[in-house]
């Protein structure tokens, strides 16, 4: 994998080659597999994204009972045209929760970059396809450009939630939605680290917090965040308006700050939300005995 | 990390530390046993113990064990399926080892009446790491072709063994040495850049000392 965007952009206009190709082309080198595998695989990735939206139940609940049936309420919503923010945020949300939720239900999901945001890609990519038209392989192609931030993320940072707190799942996954989202609109990759950048620095310092340690509270609705977090910073690159600080140095910047955060908010349970009296209580009844 | 651990994997949620991992540590084991399991002894610890319940731990450990994909729905209905498939298992808390926090202790008795005793690591982000098998310590993530060779705990073996690797063109990515005590039983955990081909691992069974060879391949894996 990259591991600095500048280097992906730099290449882009050397080599001519757009920053999903580099992107393919390096992991087709870094795991000897042919340019056509490759891409079936995406499919396979994407094709199971869209299906963790529509193999939704909203009868399930989590093994907890905290999470389920929440995606369904905001689809009611939409139906009567009540959104707030509108029908396409509405359906970005809706399909949040709905991934999210499957998740927790021990459904099949697609982990993007963690199982625990793994609401946030799909959401974003699937409700721009729908609204768009985009082709299938276009989406591959906006994959390939998520997995290139995920993994200079990683390799700057982390995409662990036990080593930098949710900035690095929820974070992380809107980043990477966010930059893919601009380059279904024809950003190249400076647009597409613009975005990065701009989702990315509005989570810094995000805690992981889960009540009892679950994939539940507060981890469900945070994929609903980073979604429309991700859609609001592509239009904002999309505007013209451009981050003051560049991706890489805000990755960086995350990493020193997940470096710097205490154990009981990196994914242990025992600080911020779960060291609550209410989410304390659901701890206790939820135990192997 | 190649892309797909960043888009990907796919994957029975909730979590691919404590679900996906569970998984993947319950398939190894069966793979080392090397037959199905009739019975399994799981013994959790860490935060396996203090929230594999929520996360399905449980469940993921006896898939596993039964030889389902980290993205099988059956997952969630893998005590129904052990049941159907008359595999018995226990499910109890285990002595806490430091610094192991996602681990846990499966003795396997299989069909054949083979035992095996395993113990696995969830390491994040659906990696494993099993750290042990049969008391002796060892250190490796079934993600490679790895051969594990138990053999007499005397001089020479490595050299007995390299030259047939080589013979096949298999690269050895990493080689790792284990040993309970001094002359007695040798772990030998080599994980290698090729698949190994049958005709390699008849002529390790062969090699004079050898006790056990066991063949984790990628073929037909996910």
């Amino acid at each position: 994998m990259y591991d600095s965007l500048n280097q992906i952009i730099k290449e882009e206009k050397e080599k001519k080659t757009p920053f999903w190709k580099l992107v393919q082309l390096d992991d087709c080198h870094e795991s000897e597999t042919t340019v056509k595998e490759s891409m079936a695989e995406v499919l396979k990735v994407y094709t199971a994204m869209k299906e963790s939206v529509t193999n939704y139940d909203s009868s399930l609940k989590s093994q907890s009972g905290l999470v389920g049936g929440n995606g369904e309420k905001i689809r009611k919503r939409l139906n009567k045209g009540e959104m707030i923010c509108g029908d396409f945020m509405g359906s970005v949300i809706e399909k949040a929760l709905k991934v999210s939720e499957s998740n927790a239900c021990m459904k099949r999901i697609v982990a993007a970059p963690t199982a625990g945001s793994c609401g946030v890609v799909p959401a974003v990519l699937i409700s721009l396809q729908e609204k768009e038209g985009f082709s299938d392989e276009k989406m591959c192609e906006a994959l390939y450009v998520a997995a290139g931030i995920g993994g200079v993320i990683a390799s700057k940072a982390s995409i662990s939630g036990a080593q930098h707190g949710c900035q690095a799942e929820i974070g992380a996954a809107s980043s990477m939605a966010a930059g893919a989202a601009v380059y279904l609109y024809g950003g190249d990759g400076s647009d597409i680290a613009n975005a990065a950048a701009l989702a990315l620095k509005n989570l810094l310092g995000l805690a992981c917090d889960p009540v009892a340690g679950l994939v539940e509270v507060p981890c469900v609705k945070r994929n609903v965040m980073g979604a429309v977090n991700a859609i609001t910073s592509a239009d904002l690159t999309l505007a013209g308006i451009k981050s003051r600080i560049p991706a890489d140095e805000v990755f960086e910047a995350m990493n020193k700050i997940g470096r710097n955060m205490n154990a009981d908010i990196r994914e242990t349970a025992e600080g911020g939300l779960a060291a609550t009296k209410t989410g304390n209580r659901i701890k206790e009844s939820i135990k192997i005995k | 990390m190649n892309l797909f651990d960043i888009i990907g994997p796919i994957m029975i949620g909730p979590s691919s530390s404590h679900t996906a991992g569970a998984v993947k540590i319950g398939n190894v084991a069966r793979r080392l046993l090397g037959e199905e399991v009739k019975k399994a002894e799981i013994y959790f610890m860490g935060s396996f113990l203090s929230t594999g319940k929520g996360h399905g731990t449980d469940r993921a450990i006896v898939a596993g064990l039964l030889g389902l994909a980290v993205d099988d729905d059956g997952i969630p209905n893998s005590f129904e399926i052990a049941e159907k498939r008359k595999m018995k298992f226990v499910i109890k808390p285990g002595e806490d080892v430091e610094g192991h926090p996602n681990a846990v202790r499966l003795k396997l008795l299989g069909v054949n009446g083979r035992k095996i005793e395993v113990m696995g690591n969830s390491v994040g982000g659906g990696r494993i790491e099993i750290c042990e098998i049969d008391g002796v310590e060892t250190s490796f993530s079934a993600e490679a072709p790895t051969l594990i060779i138990q053999n007499e705990d005397k001089p020479g073996y490595v050299a007995e063994i390299t030259p047939i690797l080589v013979k096949e063109h298999v690269n050895i990515a990493t080689m790792q040495l284990h040993r309970r005590k001094r002359g007695t039983v040798a772990v030998m955990v080599i994980e290698c850049d090729q698949e190994i081909p049958d005709s390699c691992i008849k002529a390790l069974k062969k090699l004079n000392g050898v006790l056990e060879v066991v063949y984790l391949g990628m073929r037909g894996l996910e």
